[in-house]
């Protein structure tokens, strides 16, 4: 079948390397020094994007010495500054904050997006639905500002409780197109039918909207977790009190703000505390891992999520 | 968007059960969607409530306003607060930064993901390429905390490069300082940037660039004369849509810094409405800076997308 066997003479070499790589007969593979240029920048990329964080996650087990010393990569571990920032209990309740404010306000979220975009699924039969959509797509294009948002907040009591880092942010309006566009591509003769065998409209949505749309309420799960693990500016504003701060406002002044974590000093009769350095970087770590755990779920879907909002929101 | 199974109606278009012939009154037409209302009216109230209301309370932006006072007892004071407000020294700046850091994105930070795109788009092995792409897009995942964190550790005083060049930090530079952000968020973004123009160039038909092979085309003429052409509409979209945001630079990011690098390098417009509100209690100076970068902001998206539309582009609405 190749031509290879017609001629009777053996292809010439750039045609046997695209066969080999599947291109199309047009595509000749390119020259080396291409190849190997484009290699260089791609590990460097790789590097530059990866080093930092296995760097942070090497040296939050680093040994003492070699922690004071500023290795290039430590050799030596421990798991001392780990040991410490447990016992110290504010990072523990930050991480346990973060938790609470991650699982409540997702939940929340995603229920009262869905139930938003189903209601505005059908805006030529609803009275009144297409004013309510122009509406929520109107806050796209505007904010109202820190403040007035921080007055809101202060007038509705909600300073100093983590509630206020979920309810002002309930509903993303992006999500919510998201999500609908997603909804108004679901089959109609699924809910046609029924509908004709009196279903209501709550239990349509229940048991047959929400299950048929898996995949875009996973991306949007994930989108909102990670936005309420990752809230820091709000907490700032909102919050006070210490001990309702989540894991990020500790990570900011243990780290940037350079205030001493305790257990940290050393005490008379004990064994000296593990450095500064990696202490700051195991509380770095403990506020990256659930991003981590969570990234390789997320990544099966995300592309999917950001083009659906993108292209058709 | 993929409809999970081969059908043509969609929910938008289905019809009602038995759709009587004569055409409902407007009260019959409520009336049969009433459970419709239970779904509309709670996301309804909660945009009324959290992004209608807080407008309202920009009126603080003419008041001499004082929370123990109120909205309603504070007393008017016109355009006082805008005439204070241009005449400080610090607005102008945090304008003056804020518009040298958004110009600097803009140059060095939009074309970041282009670029990217462009290279990964030209490996050979699409397993290399996912391998690549998992890597890069990890970082917009991380908060702010700990990407200034993680380069902290890496590139300030006693971090990793310091291990190796003494006295080596960058993050209490405040000359290289604008800089320094736009490399964070080319950091933190690039590879989370590229997935747009990925779509885009899938979107390209394959015919073309065998049509530009056979005229003779190379491999980068290719990419130069068939793929960056096909990024020109979604790349329009994106600008327009940074062009609306230029004066919302980073503000974590830049409120995170300012104490390292100091308030003449690290003020812009966010962070000045957060120092002198919130915590300097100026708030009716605050808010009419608010106000007037709110305002500049919607200005610039409709004014730029009205642009794309007159150079024959599409606009987003």
């Amino acid at each position: 079948m190749s031509s290879s066997t017609v001629s009777g003479k053996p292809l010439p070499r750039e045609v046997r390397r695209r066969k080999a790589a599947g291109l199309p007969p047009w595509m000749n593979p390119p020259p080396p020094w291409v190849r190997a240029l484009k290699a260089l920048a791609i590990v460097l990329i790789v590097l530059t994007m990866a080093y930092p964080l296995i760097y942070v996650i090497a040296m939050s087990f680093a040994a003492p010495e070699q922690a004071r010393a500023g290795v290039v990569f430590p050799t030596e571990f421990s798991l001392d500054a780990y040991r410490v920032i447990f016992e110290g209990g504010t990072v523990t309740t930050g991480l346990r904050n973060s938790l609470w404010l991650t699982v409540v306000g997702t939940a929340l979220s995603l229920a009262f997006t869905s139930t938003l975009a189903w209601g505005l699924a059908r805006t030529r039969q609803v009275p009144g639905a297409k004013a309510v959509l122009i509406m929520v797509l109107a806050t796209m294009f505007f904010s109202a500002g820190i403040i007035p948002n921080f007055l809101l907040v202060k007038a509705l009591g909600l300073l100093d409780s983590l509630w206020s880092l979920i309810v002002p942010g309930l509903i993303s309006a992006f999500n919510m197109i998201v999500i609908r566009n997603f909804f108004m591509n679901l089959p109609g003769e699924l809910i046609e039918a029924a509908r004709i065998d009196g279903a209501g409209e709550w239990r349509i949505f229940l048991r047959i909207v929400l299950p048929l749309s898996k995949p875009v309420l996973a991306v949007m799960a994930l989108f909102y977790a990670v936005g309420y693990w990752n809230t820091y500016f709000n907490a700032l504003l909102y919050i006070n009190d210490s001990e309702q701060w989540p894991i990020q406002v500790v990570l900011q002044q243990y780290v940037l703000a350079g205030v001493t974590i305790p257990g940290s000093l050393p005490v008379a009769d004990q064994p000296p505390p593990p450095p500064g350095v990696t202490l700051q970087m195991a509380v770095i770590v403990l506020a990256t891992v659930p991003i981590l755990l969570v990234y390789p779920f997320l990544q099966r879907y995300f592309t999917k999520g950001v083009l659906t909002g993108a292209i058709k929101g | 968007m993929s409809t999970p199974t081969a059908t043509d109606t969609r929910v938008e278009d289905a019809a009602r059960p038995a759709p009587p012939r004569r055409r409902l009154t407007l009260r019959q037409r409520i009336w049969r969607e009433r459970w419709t209302y239970t779904f509309i009216i709670p996301g309804a109230l909660f945009f009324l409530v959290f992004a209608y209301v807080p407008m309202l309370g920009n009126v603080v932006a003419f008041q001499d306003y004082t929370p123990f006072r109120g909205f309603g007892g504070s007393p008017w004071v016109g355009l006082a607060n805008f005439n204070a407000l241009f005449s400080d020294p610090e607005l102008l700046i945090a304008l003056r930064n804020t518009l040298i850091i958004a110009a600097l994105q803009l140059v060095l930070a939009f074309p970041a993901p282009i670029a990217l795109a462009l290279l990964l788009d030209s490996l050979m092995s699409s397993r290399v390429r996912r391998m690549v792409q998992t890597v890069v897009y990890l970082p917009h995942f991380l908060s702010w905390v700990i990407v200034i964190s993680v380069w902290q550790q890496v590139f300030g005083g006693g971090g990793l490069v310091s291990a190796v060049i003494d006295g080596f930090d960058i993050m209490t530079n405040a000359d290289t300082f604008k800089l320094l952000v736009v490399a964070q968020a080319v950091w933190k973004d690039c590879g989370w940037g590229t997935i747009i123009f990925f779509a885009a160039i899938a979107g390209i038909p394959q015919d073309r660039y065998e049509a530009a092979a056979i005229d003779g085309a190379g491999a980068w003429q290719r990419m130069r004369h068939v793929t960056l052409p096909g990024l020109v509409p979604v790349a329009t979209l994106l600008l327009i849509l940074n062009i609306g945001s230029i004066l919302t630079v980073g503000f974590e990011q830049l409120l995170l810094q300012q104490p390292m690098v100091g308030m003449e390098a690290a003020e812009v417009l966010d962070t000045f409405v957060y120092f002198r509100g919130v915590l300097g209690g100026e708030w009716g100076i605050a808010t009419a800076a608010g106000l007037f970068k709110g305002v500049i902001g919607t200005v610039l998206v409709l004014a730029a997308n009205k642009f794309a539309k007159r150079l024959g582009g599409e606009g987003i609405f």
